[in-house]
């Protein structure tokens, strides 16, 4: 898996003969390591989860928040270098804020990740920087345009999706993501899903104690984005444990 | 200096002058009558155009400085013209409002102009704002300003109504600033109105001799 840069990836500055730029891949590779974030959108909204993984019973509980309000209608969700993560959400909050100062409005979500995606490109030019080593989504809902959902990686691009999923366990969350048919459903019954999804990427074997961090803005929200309620969040849980259990239960059938 | 004076006190080319703006089933309707003056007794333009467009379905007219409301309204249609590129998309009439609300807010003491901003947009469908001297932003189903608005606020009060029909609209607009230029010295001229709807921008122009007479003329 280590691909060798020997000297071509030294600084950002640099291009490598075959026209890479490797700090820009490690930082991907930061991104990698961390654990799993996944956001989908539905017909009347965006659901955040994210595996937030608890290296320590002292930690208190809530603490380390990986999903941050950036305006009233707009969510983010990061996965890799936190410390980098908290920066860009400041960004994020300015340019939402002088939008509105200077255009009256909220801000619409695709040029909030332009914005964004920019100033997260303008680190990946200059070796006195290093890039950013966090991949986010953001999300936000809105009564016109409805539901948006937008990720931006290391390498400051950034792309629309319907379901989109970053850190270590990617692959398997986009394969479970795909089975949804996100279009039809209602952010209620996308709560439930996005909990299972997350439980089931969660590698018992590698990574104990997890907390589930779940997130939402749509309709049901009336367009305020904001964490879960405790009573839907333990009813999703519940849900992804039993659906958990059920296919355990199946497994041991066939044996 | 005294910043706060009367129009009347204005230094340089002023516009005395009498502008409106009306929404209507289905647009808004912009008016402004043609008159700029030095010092209130002499007229230096008879035919001054004072509705601007700043995009393709927004226009504001301009009340105050001549000099000022350029300069404000070639920033804001720069600034706005940007805007909409970015945005990829036709700017909101409320985000125009908003530009010439910054510019006015942030360098009041330098400036001496007030804006009404008009037009029509995907969101909100047909919108009017008041942009005062200071800076202050305000939605409103109809407004007038200038200094001949003073004359006819009981004329408008009177006999505005919501929903009007393009044509009511017209006659409305075209009386209200009738009236006006006929009370107010540093208002005259013609009469320019510009119709704006989601299909487009029309302009009408009321010459002296066609606007309506009334009793003691």
């Amino acid at each position: 898996m280590s691909s060798i840069g020997t000297g071509y990836d030294l600084s950002a500055s640099t291009f490598s003969p075959d026209g890479r730029v490797f700090q820009v891949e490690y930082a991907m590779k930061a991104v990698e390591n961390s654990s799993t974030a996944i956001g989908i959108r539905c017909k009347d909204g965006v659901v955040f989860g994210v595996e937030k993984l608890v290296l320590s019973k002292l930690y208190e509980e809530g603490s380390n928040k990986r999903i941050f309000n950036i305006d009233r209608h707009v969510g983010m969700a990061v996965a890799g270098l936190l410390a980098d993560a908290r920066s860009l959400s400041e960004v994020a909050r300015e340019e939402a804020s002088n939008f509105r100062s200077n255009y009256g409005h909220d801000i619409p979500l695709k040029h909030l990740a332009d914005r964004v995606a920019m100033y997260v490109h303008a680190y990946t030019l200059y070796s006195a920087v290093r890039p950013f080593g966090c991949s986010f989504i953001l999300g936000s809902y809105d009564e016109d345009d409805g539901p948006q959902l937008y990720m931006v990686d290391p390498s400051g691009i950034s792309y629309g999706y319907w379901g989109c999923a970053i850190g270590k366990a990617k692959q398997a969350a986009k394969t479970e993501i795909e089975k949804l048919q996100m279009k039809d459903m209602t952010c209620r019954e996308l709560v439930k899903e996005v909990a299972k999804i997350i439980y089931i990427v969660h590698d018992e074997v590698k990574d104990k104690a997890f907390e589930l961090e779940l997130s939402w803005v749509g309709e049901v929200t009336k367009g305020k984005h904001e964490l879960v309620p405790k009573d839907i969040k333990e009813e999703a849980e519940k849900y992804a444990k039993d659906s958990l259990e059920e296919e355990d239960d199946s497994d041991e059938d066939n044996m | 200096m005294d910043r706060h004076s009367t129009n009347s006190k204005v230094n340089g080319v002023s516009t005395g002058t009498t502008i409106l703006a009306v929404k209507f089933n289905g647009g808004v309707i912009i008016g402004s009558d043609s008159r700029a003056s030095i010092g209130g007794s002499f007229v230096s333009s008879k035919v001054i155009n004072k509705l601007i467009q700043v995009h393709d379905r927004i226009f504001c007219c301009i009340a105050g400085s001549l000099a000022d409301a350029q300069a404000i309204t070639k920033m804001a249609k720069f600034q706005l013209s940007l805007h909409s590129i970015q945005m990829e998309s036709p700017p909101l009439v409320k985000a125009a409002a908003s530009i010439l609300k910054e510019l006015c807010y942030n360098n009041k003491e330098e400036l001496q102009a007030g804006f009404i901003t008009a037009g029509w947009d995907r969101k909100k469908g047909p919108q009017v704002y008041t942009v005062s001297l200071g800076g202050m932003l305000l939605s409103q189903p109809f407004t007038i300003g200038g200094s001949g608005s003073t004359y006819i606020y009981g004329y408008v009060d009177a006999k505005y109504k919501p929903d009007m029909s393009r044509e009511e609209c017209l006659q409305f607009a075209t009386n209200a600033l009738s009236l006006a230029i006929g009370r107010d010295n540093v208002s005259g001229g013609v009469v320019h109105l510009v119709v704006i709807t989601e299909d487009g921008v029309e302009h009408v122009v009321v010459p002296g001799d066609k606007l309506p007479r009334f009793h003691d003329e």
